[in-house]
């Protein structure tokens, strides 16, 4: 077990992949020889050489497009997003190709490929920067995402994203990249689908993925001083979401908090939500509570940066109302 | 236009006729398509290849196996080339669980495994990216193949062909980016629409070759895509082909040709591929009326053939709806 920053374990995942399987090869804006722009691909062109980590042009729907047909032929490409907010450029090869073409195809042509690279708010950088896109690519049938939230979730679920004959949109984050955790040793594959728990807890059940669960963390921690035991549920991939971990933890606390970094209206928490009064209706003690960003564009100003993401004090003050103890 | 070498015949009988043939199937294909669809058998949209069919014949006779092929909407003509199944085909557009995608592609959507066919795409210019993975997969297999891009003038106005042929032509791609110049983007001419109608001349700009040819000439595509065809898979360059052809019929079975004329259509129709190499092979290469009547009787029963066949197949099965959503069950691998 080492410990390892999260761009150091998806860095070994990417890697341990790449010498287990020469048809995975890694394109993208920076990848090789800047070694990538938060420095998670480092290294991997001195190891791997220029056939299999690419540098590309500026050139999102050319090189994403791609990679869809280099998959349809058999390759297994993980495309590297400089940032997710840059994959709007390449949308229409992703939804119209990507996630349709196994479909489309009557089961002839699958795509065997991985979108990655980091989603929601860097620090300071406004409006176009800033996006969360785990609701828009979780809405087309073909896409599976996922999302970790410390170093050995991240190695674990991108090896098997790798693995994975469909296409796997992998969202990382910025501010989590230097994030530190023990890592297993060896070829641990963390199963597409499987959530898990972070916290034991009796009282609450907080939902939340990527950097919002080092809040919802720090939020039970505060949470405990007043004798409130939140539980801590990640569901590690967005879609599918696993509804049996998330039903034997309602099933115990009986209320609920979802937190997104991600919009308000029509956030994957609304989801979330809308799965557990479907299926749990008769176990929730009180009205599924949600955090989400605000509905405005992301500012730059910092306080109105802080006033609109979520924060520990509102997952406390979330947590508090869901346990009518607010 | 370049000038006709329709007359000159280079090639012997046996393989004009075995063009011939491919292009007698696609035209009645089509004419069966548009039937089916009047008799509401089709629905959806329905692009025909009629007027266009010596540019996919006259290409795709040089395809090799390990070559890979990617169209528009407009793709029945290239599958039938490739030597799809008409039954397949057709049921496809019926949408049933006999067509070459299952009944749930349709019309825009044939594939074909066997042949590299890499799909009909709906979205104009979503299929240059797949067409260069395909030639990028050569290059990191080092297997000697060449990608076939095809589609429309429409899409040369596209930002994707512009990145793809930057890419290519950065990367060394085996990509042939052939565009069929039908004249019209849906209902626009392409002077309309094109700043540089000179579409070959857009090769200069990514330091490529590009080659405007006649796509009436089944003559002329044949023989200038072998040559060009041998010189991608040798040097690895990209290149850029502008195909001059036209459709007889509208954009889709939908449109009723409002903007342009009988006359124009009439001028187009003059020069037929399938009539002037009919012409050309009883005239000079010892083809009889009798035997060129017995080939289209031939064709004929054949697209019935396939056109009974699709509509005795049954619809997919209710299960088929969320079958191929993955290829993987959730918590796999």
């Amino acid at each position: 077990m080492a410990v390892m920053e999260m761009k150091e374990a998806i860095n070994q995942a990417l890697k341990e992949e790449m010498i287990r399987d020469e048809k995975v090869f890694i394109l993208g804006e920076e990848v090789a020889e800047y070694n990538g722009a938060y420095k998670v691909t480092k290294g991997l062109l001195d190891h791997f050489g220029p056939k299999r980590v690419i540098d590309t042009p500026i050139s999102e729907t050319g090189f994403t497009g791609l990679a869809v047909g280099a998959a349809m032929m058999g390759l297994r490409p993980v495309v590297e997003f400089m940032s997710f907010n840059f994959s709007f450029v390449a949308f229409d090869q992703i939804i119209s190709n990507a996630a349709k073409m196994y479909y489309m195809s009557g089961g002839l042509f699958n795509i065997p490929m991985v979108m990655r690279g980091p989603n929601g708010a860097g620090p300071r950088v406004s409006s176009q920067h800033s996006h969360n896109v785990e609701s828009l690519y979780a809405h087309f049938p073909g896409l599976r995402v996922m999302s970790p939230s410390n170093p050995a979730d991240a190695k674990g679920m991108l090896k098997s994203a790798i693995r994975c004959n469909d296409p796997v949109i992998f969202l990382e984050n910025e501010l989590a990249y230097s994030l530190k955790g023990e890592v297993p040793d060896g070829d641990n594959l963390v199963p597409i689908g499987k959530g898990d728990i972070k916290r034991e807890g009796t009282d609450v059940t907080i939902i939340a993925w990527s950097r919002m669960m080092s809040l919802a963390k720090a939020a039970a921690e505060e949470l405990a001083k007043e004798g409130i035991h939140a539980e801590l549920l990640d569901p590690r991939t967005l879609k599918p979401l696993d509804m049996p971990l998330i039903a034997a933890s309602v099933k115990k606390t009986n209320r609920v908090v979802v937190v997104e970094e991600g919009h308000y209206f029509c956030g994957l928490g609304s989801q979330v939500a809308e799965s557990i009064y479907r299926d749990l209706f008769d176990y929730l003690d009180a009205p599924i509570q949600r955090i989400a960003q605000g509905e405005n564009p992301m500012p730059y100003a910092a306080n109105l940066e802080a006033a609109t993401l979520p924060s520990v004090e509102k997952i406390v003050m979330a947590a508090k109302q869901a346990a009518y103890r607010a | 236009m370049a000038s006709t070498k329709n007359e000159v015949s280079s090639l012997t009988k046996e393989k004009l006729v075995e063009m011939l043939e491919k292009m007698l199937v696609i035209r009645h294909f089509e004419e069966a398509s548009i039937k089916a669809y009047q008799q509401k058998k089709i629905a959806g949209f329905l692009h025909t290849y009629i007027g266009q069919e010596a540019v996919g014949v006259g290409t795709l006779a040089h395809k090799l196996p390990q070559d890979s092929v990617v169209t528009t909407y407009r793709c029945h003509g290239l599958y039938l080339a490739l030597g799809g199944n008409p039954k397949a085909g057709m049921a496809e557009l019926f949408g049933r669980i006999t067509g070459c995608a299952r009944g749930k592609g349709g019309s825009m959507h044939f594939f074909s495994k066997e042949h590299n066919f890499l799909g009909g795409h709906g979205i104009v210019g979503g299929q240059f990216g797949v067409g260069i993975g395909a030639a990028f997969k050569s290059n990191y297999d080092e297997d000697n193949a060449v990608s076939m891009i095809f589609f429309g003038d429409g899409a040369t106005v596209q930002g994707t062909l512009h990145e793809s042929m930057n890419l290519a032509a950065l990367w060394d791609l085996p990509a042939i980016f052939i565009c069929e110049d039908n004249q019209y983007g849906m209902g626009t001419a392409c002077t309309r629409a094109i700043a540089n109608t000179d579409i070959a001349s857009k090769a200069e700009a990514y330091g490529i070759k590009g080659y405007t040819l006649n796509g009436m000439d089944l003559h002329e595509v044949h023989d200038r895509m072998g040559e060009i065809i041998k010189e991608v898979r040798a040097t690895r360059r990209p290149v850029l082909i502008h195909m001059k052809t036209y459709r007889y019929f509208g954009h889709s079975v939908s449109d009723a040709g409002l903007y342009r004329t009988k006359d124009e259509v009439d001028s187009w129709k003059a020069k037929d591929p399938i009539q002037v190499i009919s012409r050309g092979l009883i005239e000079s290469k010892g083809l009889s009326e009798d035997e060129f009547k017995n080939l289209q009787k031939k064709i004929k029963s054949q697209v019935q053939e396939a056109v009974d066949f699709a509509d005795e197949s049954p619809e997919p099965p209710i299960e088929e709806l969320t079958q191929h959503v993955y290829m993987d069950e959730a918590g796999n691998p």
